[in-house]
């Protein structure tokens, strides 16, 4: 289990090297940052200065040295909108992104999975067909699209709820059920074609014929099984909670992450979009090693190689 | 053939038909969107702006009404429409290209190159592309070849995951080592006979990723980060459309209804087909 973890491990740093490098490489091919940051008709000893200040004199290899030392002690620039640090931006959108994305996880979870083991256990039944049309309906369904029917239905038309921006409780609302209906869609289609995939298996029917009541062979013998690809998306979904709802944030007028990035990319304010890309990609890393942790507990079959991988 | 291709039409779910149908009138509206369209998408029409569609106690000439600087909103549809999957159709095929070529050459070389391509994919796929596209655009600006490139690398990394798995199966097959027996080189071995037999999966895999492309295109364009205007696209239709959706919610709501029923058609249909076609991805 440890040499599994630490092959993971050394895996994820791995990503995060390459996305930092990636940052690195990308914004050198841009072109000179002492001319996109001050103007080209900058005076040239301003230029000289700036590229001084920032080590844009020296050979590439220490450049990105000193970069990645940067890095290192949580110095990620500022802004060039209005000077405050980059890293602190993105860290004081991050509270308003998980007030609507941890919600909207809790719910997808609690309405996708137990809508895919009920198509599952009904297959080809009415209750199947309504569930697995409505999942494909919000899968398909851009969050955009829906986010702005939902305003045009309770904000316009009703007037019920507020339309965009963050003073009341109510605002959390709509963007909530926004996210909430298509990760649902999703868990519910991965949640039914596992368990059928389990239901079919000899185990299932050897639990059957033992004379274990319906339910516990479901609980204790399908579900768990079924597991492993549910805990794929949920997890692929929790590496979300930071960075999957950017379009619904800029529908909404939300003030999380996601707007922030939209508005810095807008703006080219490439510090502060590097942040959040290295914040993004830390979270979704962790995220990654921890479904690869809970693989580990709940399948033995996976601790025991040499971290076979999936072809 | 047609008289089976009939034949076989009847016994195909009512909503597969539907979602061929409405895809193969997307086609012709892209294809044709010249003749088709009333105006040309950027023409004014000052004296009725945001005039409500037709039906809806506008007038005939404004169909599908018009925007808040008067532009018609059926013209701008239709070639929004081709835009959009002209973008889609060129993406799904550069991406089809970088992964089938990544997927055969990690499978071919094995070692160094092989690790080499697979933490690539572990890369692609560890991120959301949505977040990369935001990165790239930040750094590089915006045009619309960059714009197509970067849509492009949207699913390469699906691609080469099955293209390698189906190459390294193929190898082991009788017919690979037959031919290499004949004294084929490797090239040929691939192009000729392996790509052939593992097309299925691959074209399943493009119906896959063209609608998602389409979805990704029309969210960045509706953020103001993809096609830039006077372009005009789905999504960037949407996207200005937005600021009327009190008063004019006509103009937001046409672009939207297409995006829907056209990624909906598309995945009814390439469910569809996976399941009839392809049985490794059962």
């Amino acid at each position: 289990m440890l040499n599994y973890l630490r092959a993971r491990l050394l895996r994820s740093l791995l990503t995060l090297f390459l996305v930092i490098s990636f940052t690195f490489i990308i914004l050198r091919l841009t072109g000179d940052p002492a001319m996109m940051i001050l103007s080209p008709d900058a005076p040239p000893e301003a230029i000289a200065a700036f590229r001084a200040t920032w080590g844009l004199d020296t050979p590439l290899w220490q450049q990105f040295l000193g970069y990645l030392w940067n890095i290192v002690q949580g110095n990620f620039g500022v802004s060039m909108r209005n000077g405050n640090s980059a890293m602190g931006l993105v860290l004081e959108a991050v509270p308003a992104t998980l007030a609507i994305t941890i919600p909207a996880f809790v719910l997808k979870i609690l309405l996708g999975i137990p809508a895919g083991v009920l198509a599952a256990l009904y297959r080809n039944s009415w209750i199947d067909r309504l569930l697995m049309s409505l999942a494909v309906a919000g899968h398909t369904l851009p969050s955009f699209v829906l986010g702005l029917l939902l305003v045009l239905l309770f904000a316009v038309r009703l007037g019920w709820l507020p339309s965009g921006g963050f003073n009341s409780p109510g605002h959390v609302i709509l963007p909530i059920i926004t996210l909430t209906i298509s990760g649902a869609a999703v868990l519910a289609r991965y949640t039914r074609s596992s368990m059928l995939e389990v239901l079919g298996q000899p185990y299932v029917r050897a639990a059957i014929a033992k004379g274990l009541t319906y339910r516990q062979v479901i609980l204790r013998h399908a579900l768990p099984n079924a597991g492993m690809p549910i805990v794929t998306i949920a997890g692929l979904m929790m590496g979300g909670l930071i960075a999957g709802a950017v379009v619904v944030e800029n529908v909404f007028s939300w003030p999380g992450i996601g707007r922030l990035m939209v508005s810095a990319v807008g703006n080219r304010d490439l510090a502060v979009v590097q942040a959040a890309l290295l914040l993004i990609t830390v979270a979704m890393i962790s995220a990654n090693l921890l479904v690869d942790a809970i693989y580990g507990l709940i399948d033995p079959r996976v601790r025991g190689g040499s971290g076979g991988r999936k072809s | 053939m047609i008289r089976k291709l009939i034949q076989d039409w009847r016994r195909y779910p009512l909503l597969v038909q539907v979602g061929i149908v409405w895809v193969v009138m997307i086609l012709v509206v892209a294809i044709f969107a010249d003749s088709f369209a009333p105006y040309t998408f950027t023409s004014l029409d000052l004296k009725a702006r945001l005039s409500p569609p037709a039906w809806i106690s506008g007038n005939l000439r404004h169909l599908l009404g018009t925007d808040e600087l008067g532009r018609d909103v059926l013209s701008r549809l239709i070639v929004s429409i081709r835009v959009s999957l002209l973008i889609a159709a060129a993406s799904t095929v550069i991406s089809a290209i970088i992964g089938v070529s990544l997927g055969l050459l990690s499978a071919h070389f094995r070692g160094w190159i092989e690790q080499g391509i697979l933490i690539l994919v572990d890369f692609q796929a560890s991120i959301p592309f949505m977040i990369i596209a935001l990165a790239v655009l930040a750094f590089f600006g915006n045009s619309l070849p960059l714009f197509i490139g970067l849509m492009g690398f949207y699913g390469w990394e699906r691609m080469a995951r099955i293209t390698r798995g189906l190459t390294l199966a193929a190898n082991e097959q009788g017919y690979a080592s037959a031919v290499y027996a004949l004294g084929a080189p490797p090239v040929r071995v691939y192009l000729r006979h392996v790509l052939p037999n593992i097309a299925s999966s691959i074209i399943v895999s493009m119906t896959l990723t063209f609608p998602e492309v389409i979805l990704l295109e029309s969210g960045l364009s509706f953020l103001g980060l993809g096609v830039q205007p006077p372009m005009t696209s789905l999504g960037n239709m949407v996207g200005y459309g937005r600021e009327y959706v009190q008063s004019a919610p006509w103009v937001l709501l046409a672009p939207s209804s297409i995006i829907v029923f056209t990624t909906f058609s598309i995945s009814i249909v390439g469910d569809w087909l996976r399941d009839r076609l392809d049985p490794t991805l059962r």
